[in-house]
């Protein structure tokens, strides 16, 4: 690429340039949307720009110095609200404990695995893509914090989205309602199992393949059924928002709405996943073993 | 009188390419800045207004290489396909190559449909390419970021040739 001055470009050297470019971007997005090539100069070029990303941060960081110093009223009124609820909360946890417990024994009875308890990290929104077709959000923390990828992301209220690019201070994740993008679901109310998908609307997810005649309401909510191991199970996700049952399909048309949004808070919590994708390929492993182990047997 | 102006610019201007890297760092900066979902369908890309300030003013500096680089740089920032905002600087820059001459000849207000509607031509580029690689339109609103950069024109060329003629802080921008 020539970036000297060149004092007379005009005629055919433009147009030549234009067409070496036009080339040049079409073979990126193509290696970009089917090959993983482009990764490392990804990551690459936003570690070089990670000053610049901070500094666009900047007034954020000094809007909140700024509220947490100057307004000492709020901050009797939040503590008083805060202490409040951690009284609630409280309650609730010692209940929850004891549930933990008995859940354990249950599951020790019936032989079942135990589920794996997760770590939480907390990461802080940087910024949102300046155009519609992106259902991304990027975060302050990266591998530097021991993000990974597949990790899900979860606001006070549910399901925001997952970990799909990690850089060294910062990471990248996928919405919900991104249109290549499901979560496996569980009605609470009757416990059917089902999976969500993005539509690649504003808050909205769609289930498929639901026969006409299920049992599904408008309102019920919609948990992580913890089915495909990397999402913790109970999550809340969305409230189904409008069932269309048409006699002449075979599927009913149910639109749900997202609980958690990344519009609403800044700070989001990052969630390991129940199982590491390693081990859950060492568990396949292993069943392909024991099923040659038994082949052999046979023979 | 247009002509003067553009010509003293000219003799001027090659001296302060830091001046230009700031712009376009700034301009990223100003596309980076976090805000609410309802403002962000009305911000205009602060990089492709800032392209085309330096395209129509200093082309021997600003050309189709710069603006592929700046697109690739905002391709990693909004985490868009690699090469998206790259082609569709590269061909805008390419526009105002051919049409500067005659922008030239207008007042900075006069040059702002002009600039309008090269920036929805931008925009275009960037929603086929969308609409290429997994079809929804996102809605009329979408180029609604065209017009509040075309208002911004004004402003900001103002405000960049300002900054080029005396000592002025870019960062106020």
């Amino acid at each position: 690429m020539e970036t000297t001055p060149q004092f007379f470009r005009h005629g055919p050297s433009s147009l030549v340039r234009l067409a070496f470019f036009i080339q040049l971007s079409l073979v990126l997005m193509v290696v970009d949307t089917h090959f993983k090539y482009l990764y490392e100069v990804r990551q690459a070029i936003t570690v070089a720009l990670y000053p610049v990303q901070s500094f666009a941060y900047l007034p954020i960081t000094i809007s909140n110095l700024a509220d947490d110093l100057f307004i000492a009223q709020n901050l009797a009124d939040e503590n008083a609200r805060f202490k409040q609820r951690h009284l609630i909360d409280s309650g609730k946890l010692q209940q929850f404990s004891a549930l933990v417990i008995e859940n354990e024994h249950l599951r020790k009875l019936l032989e079942a695995t135990p589920r794996n308890k997760s770590k939480t990290i907390m990461a802080e929104i940087r910024s949102v893509p300046r155009d519609p077709f992106n259902l991304t959000i990027i975060l302050d923390k990266g591998l530097q914090n021991g993000v990974q990828n597949g990790q899900v992301i979860v606001d006070n209220l549910g399901v925001i989205g997952q970990i799909t690019r990690t850089y060294p201070w910062s990471s990248e994740a996928t919405l919900i309602n991104d249109k290549d993008y499901s979560v496996p679901v569980q009605i609470l109310r009757n416990g059917l199992r089902s999976v969500a998908s993005g539509t690649g609307k504003y808050k909205t997810l769609e289930l498929n393949y639901m026969a006409n005649n299920v049992d599904i309401q408008e309102g019920d909510q919609l948990v992580t059924s913890g089915i495909g191991g990397v999402y913790p199970s109970g999550l809340p996700v969305a409230l189904v928002s409008k069932i269309k049952r048409d006699v002449s399909s075979t599927f009913a048309y149910i639109i749900c709405t997202t609980i958690a949004g990344a519009d609403r808070n800044k700070q989001v919590l990052i969630l390991s996943p129940q199982f590491r994708p390693e081990s859950l390929t060492d568990s396949a492993d292993i069943y392909l073993e024991d099923k040659e182990s038994e082949k052999n047997d046979a023979h | 009188m247009t002509r003067t102006n553009y010509s003293k610019e000219e003799i001027i201007l090659p001296a302060k390419g830091w001046f230009i890297i700031l712009s376009l760092i700034v301009g990223l900066l100003l596309n980076l800045l976090p805000i609410n979902e309802s403002l962000l369908i009305l911000r205009p890309d602060f990089v492709a207004l800032v392209l085309l300030f330096w395209g129509t003013y200093q082309p021997q500096r600003v050309g189709m290489s710069v603006a592929f680089v700046m697109g690739l740089l905002m391709d990693v920032v909004n985490s868009s396909m690699f090469g998206q905002h790259a082609l569709a600087y590269s061909v805008l820059i390419f526009i105002v190559l051919l049409l500067r001459r005659r922008i030239h000849v207008f007042g900075l207000l006069k040059q702002a449909p002009q600039i309008g509607l090269l920036l929805l031509f931008t925009q275009s580029i960037m929603l086929l390419t969308e609409l290429l690689k997994r079809a929804d339109f996102p809605g009329w609103h979408y180029f609604l970021a065209s017009f509040t950069g075309m208002l911004l024109w004004p402003l900001i060329s103002l405000l960049l040739k300002m900054s080029h003629s005396s000592k002025y802080d870019p960062n106020a921008l």
